[in-house]
């Protein structure tokens, strides 16, 4: 995106150091309104929590490197039971995939994503001096620490048959309300209540910005895909967050004031809230990789030096992704027992997604062909993306397959799908946005060599922990399971030593974060070149407190 | 739903006792299934269980593919799987990996200083949506023939049984044999906290299948014919799964979930509960035995108020028969081991 706002640079820079009029700390950090320091603290919130999720998923590949039980009685004693019964032993269990479920949703990628990236980015790429809302800005943020709060607490207090909420991060009932007495679950539907109304209001926040904020002459066919993305996503969460609110709130009524919403005895049905949390939750994957796609964009674009291929077919897949998303959800309730018609139907419309994905996939590839590419660190995990992305979304195609998915379904099938997507998909596009936007943050270079060594040794440790997975869900291991026949023992083994290989490189990743703010080079306004033309590139790194006091024109001949 | 309030109620009581209930039900059970045993003839009511054979209905060690299937859904789900979508997703990884390494050769800065400046080609946008919807359209005809043919449903005359999901066990009820209920618990692991009191340690009978997917009392069916399974559940939601033989349906509290199941041939066949239950969700696996139909209907034969061919006639001369009949020779050491098996 061709811009002329070199001169806004030159008169950021004037500004940018004696002017900015930044608060002093507490009133800096804690009452916040700007949107690159809130950006900042969600990052470093989703950094903290995904370290705690992190460790989470750690304890459960220990515990399932190999069949019998080996650590569970430990893990319980850490989180404060005396003397666990067998049964608080295995309770733990499930403690540990309904929070490595949660806090990797709610409390990494989307902080991440949305919060982190999406505060610090959108703003800037459309020219705009800061949020619509910077005070509500504020509140989602710290809405999401309360949250974050209240699930850390539901592990210390009871919830059934030990200590924390071990429903699943689905919450289905009835095992979430007759079958999970005690407050651990009360807390888990809290901490979503908030996390939620944080989100929806962040959605709010940008829905807003985007429409009435960009600045002359960017019109919405000029946004750079980032913002598009975010746009989707926002809309995602606005229509999403209010069904999932409305089912946990039927959870909490049925658990606390005699509702029967879910409770057949009383003419409810738990099936009905399947049908409303996966009403949200499907859009809620969208949710946490569609800015992963307009991140992806940016960056193959910027380093193939070349515009990116078929800008309003790539926009538009991620509305019809979006829009597709909201009609689809009862796939992943196949095995509950639904009519014929409504199973081949949901069929139908998840083949359906396949298809603007696809054209995604291409255009990326369409982008660099032809281009000049540079397989600078951001650039590595992009392609890292691509290819990851793609094999997670083949097996989505796989499990569409209603009368396939009958095997499948609740497998390590299952997971590995999702975490390619996800933990492979998102997180690899949260660590190029990283790479490609840390010293644009920081004003400090990171070490490209380190990112590299990091980029295999992440690649290479996800690979061999989610794609075993395949193996033991088509051999029929079911998902949530602390322990499993013997036959399951070599693939769990590779997994497991795939966390190890996978956890060192997060080692590399924290060195060079040290490395960039101990010795690293004062990064330039637009470090990456000819290829990085967005509205960020003109400002300088880290950018002024406050930019863009005097608006930026997009000239009527800057096209995507 | 019309077993809303009954299941509730049950799910109350088995919480209310704990798996103590279970475990006091099946001692109970003992000397009734003992006497029964004893007192058929050795036709009618002799059983022992059937011994797996190894990679036959369960998982293979290192194994990377579906487990063989053996029912004809299965065969026909494992080719759709094997056939029409294994070669197609893996012919996507391997195109766009190719074109990624090729980009990385060709279209690297050194070989390729100067970018194109191409952004459009209207002609390649779409032939890259109309072939995958092509290829979708491809999967979707069997897919859908697949469905179709999964809710066909059982002939009239097609065997019931009643499968309910409990934390943490199974009961199989055999309404048209006699309604009697079989309490499905698993096996305990050697050198593992108990799992189940009362029940015996896997390994320690010759029919004993894996650790962990094994039982002590196998849902029985007759092989080779259809089989109406209807699936409900009294606490929570539980899953009935048996990965060999293509069956999945989740057992929902108020609700009766109906499919049917034919299993190809005779064999042991194992499953693990697919829904989160609670704690014990990974120990309640799923041992579905299939028989020859002679066979069946002498394990049916084995329990108390079995009834075979809907007509009560053997199954009450069976409970009628009194306690001192000696059985035939040959077969009185069988029920004896089986009985004590059946009990545990």
């Amino acid at each position: 995106m061709a811009t002329t706002a070199e001169h806004f640079q030159a008169h950021a820079d004037d500004h940018g150091h004696d002017h900015d009029h930044k608060p002093a700390f507490f009133a800096r950090w804690f009452m916040s309104t700007n949107h690159k320091d809130i950006g900042t603290m969600y990052l470093i919130f989703a950094i903290f929590a995904g370290i705690i999720g992190g460790a989470f998923s750690g304890m459960m590949r220990i515990e399932l490197a190999q069949p019998g039980i080996q650590y569970l009685d430990t893990f319980a004693r850490w989180f404060g039971a005396v003397n666990p019964d067998f049964n608080s032993t295995l309770h733990v269990w499930n403690v540990l995939i309904t929070a490595h479920g949660l806090i990797m949703v709610f409390f990494m990628v989307m902080p991440a994503i949305i919060g982190g990236f999406g505060n610090w980015f959108v703003p800037l790429m459309i020219g705009a001096p800061d949020m619509a809302f910077p005070r509500m800005n504020n509140i989602s943020f710290w809405l999401t620490v309360a949250g974050f709060c209240s699930l850390l607490l539901s592990a210390f207090v009871p919830g059934g048959t030990g200590l924390g909420a071990g429903t699943g991060w689905t919450v289905y009932a009835p095992l979430s309300t007759s079958g999970s007495p005690g407050p651990a679950v009360d807390f888990g539907i809290f901490s979503l209540h908030l996390a939620g109304a944080g989100s929806i209001m962040g959605a709010i926040n940008f829905i807003t910005t985007i429409f009435n904020m960009r600045a002359p002459g960017m019109t919405m066919h000029k946004m750079p895909l980032f913002v598009w993305s975010v746009l989707v996503t926002a809309f995602l969460l606005l229509l999403s967050l209010p069904v999932l609110a409305a089912a946990i709130t039927m959870l909490l009524t049925d658990r606390n004031f005699g509702t029967t919403f879910f409770d057949p005895s009383g003419g409810g049905d738990p099936v009905l809230y399947q049908h409303l949390f996966w009403f949200f939750g499907h859009p809620e994957v969208y949710i946490m990789i569609l800015p992963g796609f307009g991140i992806i964009s940016q960056i193959v674009s910027t380093f193939s030096k070349k515009p990116v291929f078929g800008y309003l077919g790539m926009a538009y897949a991620m509305v019809a992704i979006g829009v597709v998303g909201f009609i689809v959800w009862a796939h992943h309730m196949y095995a509950t027992g639904m009519s014929v018609n409504t199973k081949m139907y949901f069929t139908a419309a998840t083949m359906v997604i396949a298809v603007p994905t696809g054209i995604k996939i291409f255009s990326w590839i369409a982008t660099m062909w032809g281009g000049s590419v540079e397989f600078k660190s951001p650039m590595i995990w992009a392609l890292g993306f691509i290819f990851l992305f793609t094999v997670g979304g083949v097996t989505g195609v796989v499990l569409a397959n209603g009368g396939v998915d009958d095997v499948l379904h609740d497998t390590y099938y299952v997971v590995a799908h999702f975490h390619y997507v996800l933990s492979l998909g998102a997180v690899t596009a949260l660590f190029a946005g990283f790479y490609y936007w840390f010293p644009k943050m920081s004003g400090r270079m990171h070490s490209e060599f380190l990112a590299h060594v990091h980029f295999w040794i992440f690649f290479i440790g996800v690979n061999m922990i989610f794609f075993p997975m395949h193996f033991l869900g088509l051999q029929g291991m079911p998902r949530r399971y602390p322990d499993y026949a013997e036959a399951y023992a070599h693939w769990n083994q590779v997994a497991t030593i795939g966390y190890m290989v996978m956890a060192a490189s997060l080692v590399v990743w924290f060195v060079n974060i040290i490395y960039a703010f101990a010795a690293g080079k004062k990064a330039a306004g637009n470090y990456w070149g000819e290829g990085a033309t967005t509205l960020e590139w003109t400002l300088s790194s880290p950018p002024p407190f406050h930019q863009f006091e005097t608006l930026p024109v997009i000239e009527e001949a800057a096209h995507h | 739903m019309i077993f809303g309030k009954t299941a509730s109620a049950a799910s109350q009581s088995v919480k209310a006792l704990g798996l103590s209930l279970a475990s006091v039900l099946a001692a109970a059970a003992t000397p009734a299934l003992a006497q029964a045993a004893a007192a058929s003839e050795p036709a009618a009511g002799s059983y022992v269980p059937m011994k797996p054979t190894p990679g036959v209905g369960m998982p293979v060690p290192d194994g990377i593919g579906l487990q063989q299937q053996y029912s004809k859904l299965g065969e026909y789900g494992a080719w759709i799987h094997d056939i029409v979508l294994m070669p197609i997703i893996t012919a996507i990884c391997v195109l766009v990996l190719a074109l990624l390494v090729w980009i990385a050769i060709r279209y690297n800065r050194r070989a390729n200083p100067v970018a194109s400046k191409t952004s459009h080609n209207t002609l390649i946008e779409v032939v890259w949506t109309l072939v995958p919807v092509l290829i979708l359209i491809g999967i979707a005809v069997p897919s859908i023939d697949l469905i179709a043919k999964q809710y066909k449903p059982a002939p009239k005359g097609a065997l019931t049984v009643k499968i309910t999901g409990n934390q943490w066990f199974w009961t199989y009820g055999y309404p048209d044999n006699g309604d009697f209920e079989v309490i499905s618990n698993m096996l305990n692991l050697p050198g593992q906290p108990t799992i189940n009191n009362g029940v015996r340690e896997v390994g320690s009978k010759p029919w004993d299948g894996p650790s962990h997917l094994e039982v002590d009392n196998r849902m029985v069916v007759p092989a080779g014919e259809p089989i109406r399974l209807q699936i409900t559940a009294a606490d929570v939601i539980h899953s009935f799964a048996v990965p060999s033989l293509w069956f999945k349906l989740d057992a929902v509290p108020g609700r009766i979930n109906e499919k049917v199941l034919m299993i190809e041939k005779p064999g042991v066949y194992y499953g693990q509960c697919s829904e989160l239950c609670g704690a014990k969700h990974g120990y309640m696996p799923i041992a579905v035995e299939a028989l020859p139909r002679d066979k069946y209907d002498a394990w049916v034969l084995t329990h108390a108020g079995g009834v075979v061919d809907g007509q009560a006639k053997p199954a009450a001369a069976a409970q009628v028969v009194p306690a001192e009949t000696v059985p035939a020779a040959g077969a009185s050491e069988a029920p004896a081991a089986e009985a004590t098996a059946e009990a545990e």
